[in-house]
């Protein structure tokens, strides 16, 4: 069993010519969890791993698995196994052929394709060339290319990206299998809700700089709830409410009741006779307390 | 070890798809019956004692030759379509991840063509000899196949194929845009190269320049060609230096697209 070791990213920085794509990233990737890399579109994810990879050459900075860069890794695919989003294949090959040229290349057994595709489902597809193959199945591909050396670390870039609800939960399960082998996994998206039930630990990216790591609870900023509360009467729970201290404001079903706790706000309309036709505590959302960390200008 | 395995996956890329043997075919196709065809005119015309004033005796192997000189763009093309065809389906992203070592993948590509051109020659040789000895025989003239001549002529056939595919990937490497090095290629061959030639051939200081150019390179290497018959040039390279001209060319070009497009950052 190949045992992870740490991505480690020291000062990475990226422009390409005036866009600063990635700027002075400085973090370590922990084995053992899966760690979600975050960001919106254009964020800088690819260009992070890109550099890590070997792909692409940084503008200053580091970014290596326990000290080595990807290219003097002594068996790359057998120590990393990477998949990014580009369809990076030939379409006239079969993926059985598309596994093997890499894995030729990589010095890697020959059976180490065949067991890629049983992997991630696409056994019976293997003779099929891969111009035909639909999103769901190009992404297993990506994905059977990254499992092709059975590697202690993997980088995916976008992995869930055109996967059916059923092909998110299977790599939910594998990925989190994998960490709890005691691997290194690092997965990017543009969606926290994407990743939300797979990650241990989130970095999040804006603009190329890191504005935020933590564990997933650390985002879930639950200091500012609310109550959505109905009534036949709408305008006199809403005095009700208002009159004692509340901040209200109107919804198309409802009121709804800044800072408050739904058992107070059922109590002042009991209390004042009124009957609730609905009663709801709100929590802010992981989503909205990562928009907020991301910038309220959102993406690009 | 390393670029063993790196020959070893350029192999099997480039017999996992449809190209080789597609253009193989056609190549086979162009070449029978560009031979059986001239073997047919001078063959038919020599019979009936009007032809051209070519002796009978270098018939056989102008004939064949025409596996170079018209064949050789196949082999041009493979290389340049294996080098642009990773840049145009972004598989160097794949490529790169399994072999970081770049000058290890190139160095691969080129000797995976250069045997590759080289089959493409053995192929191209049995088009035109099969089709021109055919044709030369059933006029009744002897296509001379016992010839040691003809046996080394073989020989520096096959060499240029193999050199033509490795200029191919130098031409991949420094135009990595597949429509633009498939143009380029088609263009110089079958047009800018073959009236360069002509008019080259045309002052004895612009022919010292001309029997450099690739093609008359390839043809010095052969030893035959239809077009040094046509236009016979004052001045020609020996076949060991038009190999040499064309190795430099292929290496060459090999190395300058190696720091212009396969060092880049991959995106
Ligand atoms: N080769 C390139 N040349 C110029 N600019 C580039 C290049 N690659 C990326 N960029 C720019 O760098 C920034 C970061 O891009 P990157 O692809 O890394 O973002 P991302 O976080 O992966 O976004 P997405 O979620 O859309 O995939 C963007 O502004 C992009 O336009
Ligand atoms: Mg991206």
């Amino acid at each position: 069993m190949p045992t992870g070791v740490p991505i480690e990213f020291a000062r990475l920085t990226k422009s390409f010519g005036n866009v600063d794509a990635v700027s002075d990233l400085t973090l370590t990737v922990e084995p053992g969890q899966v760690t979600g890399f975050l960001g919106p579109n254009g964020a800088g994810k690819t260009t992070t791993l890109r550099m890590l990879l070997g792909l692409v050459q940084p503008s200053s900075g580091t970014a290596t698995f326990g000290g080595t860069p990807y290219a003097r890794l002594a068996s790359p695919l057998a120590t990393v196994g990477a998949s990014l989003e580009a369809a990076s294949f030939h379409p006239g090959r079969s993926a059985h052929n598309h596994l093997a040229v890499y894995a030729q290349a990589a010095g890697l057994p020959k059976t180490a394709p065949a067991a890629a595709l049983e992997k991630v489902g696409l056994a019976d597809y293997g003779s099929r060339r891969v111009g035909g193959y639909s999103l769901g199945m190009r992404q297993r591909l990506g994905l059977a290319f990254a499992l092709l050396g059975d590697p202690a670390v993997l980088v995916l870039d976008e992995p869930i990206n055109g996967l059916d609800p059923e092909g998110i939960k299977w790599i939910r399960l594998l990925l989190r299998a994998m960490a709890a082998e005691g691997r290194t996994v690092l997965i990017s998206s543009h969606l926290l809700s994407e990743v939300q039930q797979t990650v241990d630990d989130v970095i999040i990216i804006s603009h190329g700089k890191l504005v935020h790591r933590g564990e997933l609870s650390s985002l879930d900023v639950s200091d500012s709830k609310q109550v959505q509360v109905n009534a036949d009467d709408r305008e006199r729970l809403a005095e009700v409410i208002h009159a004692a201290g509340y901040t209200v404001s109107n919804l198309r079903s409802g009121i709804l009741v800044d800072n408050a706790e739904a058992a107070e706000i059922g109590r002042l309309a009991f209390d004042a006779g009124i009957a609730v036709t609905a009663l709801s505590q709100k929590r802010t959302g992981l989503e909205e307390s990562f928009l907020t960390l991301v910038g309220e200008e959102g993406s690009l | 070890m390393r670029f063993f395995a790196a020959v070893h996956s350029e192999i099997t890329k480039l017999l996992s798809t449809r190209l080789w043997w597609v253009l193989a075919l056609i190549m086979v196709g162009y070449v029978a019956l560009c031979a059986g065809g001239l073997a047919a005119i001078f063959g038919g015309f020599g019979t009936t004692g009007r032809g051209p004033a070519i002796p009978e005796a270098q018939l056989p192997l102008l004939i064949f030759s025409f596996a170079t000189s018209v064949g050789y763009v196949f082999p041009v093309l493979l290389g340049a379509l294996a080098v642009t065809s990773e840049f145009r389906f972004q598989s160097l992203t794949p490529t790169f991840l399994a072999q970081p070592r770049r000058t290890v993948v190139l160095g691969g590509k080129l000797l995976t063509l250069f045997l590759a051109g080289a089959a493409y020659g053995v192929i191209a040789l049995i088009a035109s000899i099969g089709a021109g000895a055919a044709v030369l025989g059933a006029f009744g003239i002897d296509p001379l196949l016992g010839e040691p001549d003809t046996w080394a002529f073989i020989g520096r056939s096959v060499l240029a194929m193999a050199l033509w595919a490795a200029i191919g990937v130098g031409l991949g490497a420094l135009v990595p845009s597949q429509i633009a090095a498939i143009v380029i290629v088609l263009a110089f061959t079958q047009f800018v190269e073959p009236l360069l030639r002509v008019g080259a051939s045309i002052t004895d200081w612009s022919a010292q320049v001309g029997q450099f150019l690739p093609g008359s390179a390839s043809d010095a290497l052969v030893g035959a060609s239809i077009y040094t018959s046509i236009s016979p040039s004052s001045v020609a390279l020996d076949w060991w230096q038009g190999g040499l001209v064309l190795a430099a060319i292929a290496v060459i070009a090999t190395v300058i697209g190696f720091f212009t497009s396969w060092r880049r950052d991959v995106s």
